[in-house]
């Protein structure tokens, strides 16, 4: 059996990367699919929990967690059509009118 | 080391490839099918767990309707390549040693605190189980979600409907 330590160090690893996809990419789209990798690295640590401590809450939350996902891409991929429509472009660094 | 271990160390490495090719590439849609990847070797190691509902739930709501959308805007919107911009040698030679350390210490210290967890010897969790505590003990949180989408549809509807001149 698979030691429970592994599977949270891979998760912290994901999350990590996640993070680091967030604050270097530019593309709006990109910075969204890193907040879905983020997201995706917690549903494994709850899954492994679950696991670990012999309860199935852990992967009732990972479902809550993956329909709060699809819900926020919905809305975001909405915005970003939006944005995109408005400004005419992805790059995060152009859209900055409230710097004015 | 057992078949388990050799399985678990695959995926994980399929898996984190995948986030390190999400962050190197520069066209959008490299970068999407980087994130399919993630999420399928995640559903593998889901199903290493014993979880086959999840797992299945992965593959059918993450990989398929959450990256369809993504890949479907990507088209929509013609995203070209993310345009290099002048990126300061600070945030160049400073950033990204950062982000190399701030993976590895996470990594360092949940897996230190976590060493000496062991997993319950519990079989194979049955989808009934699952289910029986899904529709019994949380039926309200799961009746909000279907609220929760329902909003979101809304939402994405009055966003990208196109503004009736006047």
């Amino acid at each position: 059996m698979v030691p429970t330590s592994y599977f949270l160090v891979l998760s912290a690893v994901l999350f990590g990367l996640g993070v680091v996809a967030f604050v270097f990419k530019r593309n709006i789209l990109t910075i969204f699919m890193s907040i879905e990798l983020m997201l995706n690295a917690v549903n494994l640590a709850f899954v492994t929990f679950s696991r670990a401590l012999g309860q199935l809450q852990g992967q009732v939350f990972v479902f809550f967690v993956i329909v709060v996902a699809a819900a926020e891409a919905a809305v975001g991929l909405g915005i970003v059509i939006l944005i995109h429509r408005n400004r005419g472009t992805l790059n995060v660094e152009r859209v900055d009118s409230l710097k004015d | 080391m057992t078949a388990q271990i050799a399985v678990f160390l695959v995926l994980a490495a399929v898996a984190v490839a995948g986030a390190i090719s999400l962050i190197l590439q520069r066209h959008p849609i490299h970068s999407a099918l980087s994130l399919i990847t993630v999420m399928v070797a995640l559903a593998g190691l889901y199903l290493l767990q014993g979880a086959e509902f999840v797992a299945a739930v992965q593959i059918i709501v993450y990989g398929g309707a959450i990256m369809v959308l993504f890949v479907f805007v990507i088209m929509l919107l013609n995203a070209g390549e993310e345009e290099r911009t002048n990126m300061s040698s600070m945030a160049h030679y400073v950033g990204v040693p950062l982000g190399v350390v701030f993976v590895i210490e996470m990594a360092y210290w949940i897996g230190r605190a976590t060493l000496h967890m062991n997993a319950r010897a519990s079989g194979v969790v049955s989808t009934r189980d699952l289910s029986n505590l899904l529709f019994r003990e949380y039926v309200f949180p799961f009746e909000l979600t279907s609220f929760l989408i329902l909003i979101a549809l809304l939402g994405a509807l009055v966003l990208a409907r196109r503004e009736e001149s006047e």
